[in-house]
């Protein structure tokens, strides 16, 4: 092993200018990583296995010894993700050292074919689960990605609305899952408090289906709110969800439930001490003939 | 021994929790206010947790208890301005608080119990907490 | 899975779980935890410690930060050597929906983090860990 150690040692340069020109142009990608910046990479990579390759685990890369190269991988790995860089490229980056490094074996070893097969063995060996490390880092990267835009897509699609004066709306779209409710309930929560609202609207018209789940998340929400000194009307149940929420004998007795988002608004209006009064004073009519009539005779 | 202030304005009771409490400090309030009420005849208590950043189930019970004595005492007691991540955390947790009453302000505190003690005073028994 | 950092807290009297409470809020800072997160964190602390010193008759709290590939999480572990939950499950169960004293507070700390696990043996003590992933 010690061998391959040296190897690489005498002939660093070498190895790292024919791995930067083995690079296809798709892995190298002039206009995301510059050549200086590039050849950084390579060197330090190559030092840090060199350095790992001496040490006492020399092919196991999961040891104290080869955390340097771990780090370094990931990091390349998770800036290289960012960039957009796909993950046969990233990969590609650490297995091309595969030829130069090689080529470097054999024209030191030539003579002695056991030892030749050897080191190869034993580089092909290292440089593979180096590779691994890289794809492995990429992945994780990727998903810390989505992770964060699906949690923006969950915030876009809960706006939190005031309708008046300490009174808002919450208008769910779509499933409520118990991530989505953690966010729903913050999001509620923090703008009853912003804007001092004891009354909030939680719209369901959007929400397909209410199960036990669902039913517990929706009472978590109006606990909390309650706790806070808001109160909580749920508007937009629809009449198959009343007949659902009955045969699963979800108990919402302490809550106020109307179909329609107007009903509830209308509720909290009054509740909050206001009434909605015409500004001509006069009396909507339910006929408007009547009203036509009324103003003849004037 | 420290203790949390319980000040006095005309017929309420007025208490800012603003430290993380001791469980002695806790059973030292609750002592406190059934005290106060008890001396001054207060009707009303309002307890202000806003800059209360940890509500455990301890705390949750003692705010409970100091609700159910002060109805005891014939006073209303409402607790106020408790923080959202709190209000989430004490669901999780499985306490809902029954019979505490709340307000999201000071301001709603003392409206809630000037129309709570009014209404005793016009003698309605039946005035529960609305929860 | 690897260990970052590590402390310890005593849990023998009533100021100690004042200092475990902060302790955790600290630490789960540092971590970055969001608000709602971290007071959950705190207040599972707090229940925990409540029991290893009252139920547990003392005890210790163990923080450990801990680092998953890109994850990151706060591992508190409660270990007492007091007279140890003869029915997990049953202690498991909630007493507080009414906020009456009843209960040990543990299917409640359940919930308010990732993991959870007990150890628990008449007699000899208990072991609680309980675990968030940011």
């Amino acid at each position: 092993m010690n061998q391959l150690a040296e190897i690489i040692s005498r002939n660093e340069d070498k190895i790292r200018a024919e791995w930067i020109d083995g690079m296809t142009r798709s892995v190298q990608r002039a206009d995301l990583i510059s050549k200086a910046e590039l050849d950084e990479q390579c060197g330090a990579l190559l030092g840090a296995i060199v350095a790992g390759v001496k040490s006492s685990a020399p092919t196991d890369v999961s040891a104290a010894s080869w955390e340097s190269a771990r780090e370094l991988l990931q990091s390349i790995s998770a800036s290289r993700a960012r960039q957009g860089f796909s993950p046969v490229d990233v990969a590609t980056f650490v297995l091309s050292l595969k030829q130069p490094l090689f080529a470097s074996i054999r024209d030191t070893l030539k003579g002695s074919q056991d030892e030749m097969f050897k080191t190869v063995w034993a580089a092909t060996e290292l440089l593979d689960r180096l590779a691994l490390i890289t794809t492995e880092a990429y992945m994780a990267t990727r998903e810390e990605l989505i992770t964060r835009q699906q949690q923006e897509l969950l915030e876009l699609s809960t706006p939190v609305v005031k309708l008046w004066d300490g009174i808002l709306a919450l208008p769910i779209i779509g499933t409520l899952d118990s991530s989505r409710t953690q966010m729903v309930m913050e999001s509620l929560l923090q703008t009853v408090v912003a804007t001092n609202s004891k009354y909030a609207i939680i719209d369901i018209t959007g929400v397909p289906t209410v199960d036990t789940l669902v039913a517990q998340h929706l009472l978590k929400t109006i606990t909390a709110a309650r706790l806070m000194g808001a109160e909580c009307i749920i508007s937009g149940v629809r009449p198959q969800i009343a007949q659902t929420i009955v045969h699963l004998g979800i108990n919402l007795e302490d809550v106020v439930t109307k179909a329609k988002l107007s009903d509830a608004f209308a509720l909290a209006l009054d509740r909050s001490g206001r009434t909605v009064t015409r500004k001509d004073g006069v009396r909507a009519s339910a006929n408007p003939i009547s009203t036509l009539l009324e103003k003849r005779e004037e | 021994m420290e203790r949390i202030p319980v000040l006095r304005m005309g017929s309420l009771l007025l208490v800012t929790i603003q430290v993380d409490m001791h469980d002695k400090l806790a059973l030292q309030l609750q002592d406190d206010i059934t005290q106060r009420i008890s001396d001054f005849g207060s009707t009303g208590v309002l307890i202000d947790i806003s800059s209360l950043e940890i509500v455990d189930s301890f705390i949750g019970r003692m705010l409970a208890n100091i609700a159910a004595m002060s109805r005891v005492l014939g006073a209303e007691a409402v607790v106020v301005g408790m923080q959202p991540a709190v209000a989430i955390t004490l669901v999780e947790l499985g306490m809902s608080l029954p019979g505490v009453r709340t307000a999201l302000s000071v301001e709603a505190g003392m409206e809630l119990l000037m129309s709570a003690v009014a209404k005793a005073a016009r003698g309605w028994e039946d005035d529960r907490p609305q929860t | 899975m690897i260990v970052l950092k590590r402390d310890l807290q005593h849990l023998k009297n009533s100021n100690d779980m004042v200092l475990a409470r902060q302790k955790v809020r600290q630490w789960a800072t540092e971590l970055r935890f969001s608000l709602v997160d971290q007071t959950k964190l705190v207040t599972a602390a707090s229940e925990l410690a409540r029991n290893a010193l009252e139920h547990g008759k003392g005890g210790v709290m163990i923080l450990e930060s801990l680092a998953n590939g890109t994850k990151s999480g706060l591992r508190l572990v409660f270990e007492d050597q007091g007279p140890g939950i003869a029915d997990i499950d049953l202690a498991l169960k909630d007493g507080f929906t009414t906020g009456s004293g009843l209960g040990l507070g543990l299917g409640g700390s359940r919930r308010l983090v990732n993991e959870f696990s007990i150890e628990s043996e008449v007699g000899k003590g208990t072991k609680v860990t309980a675990v968030r992933w940011r």
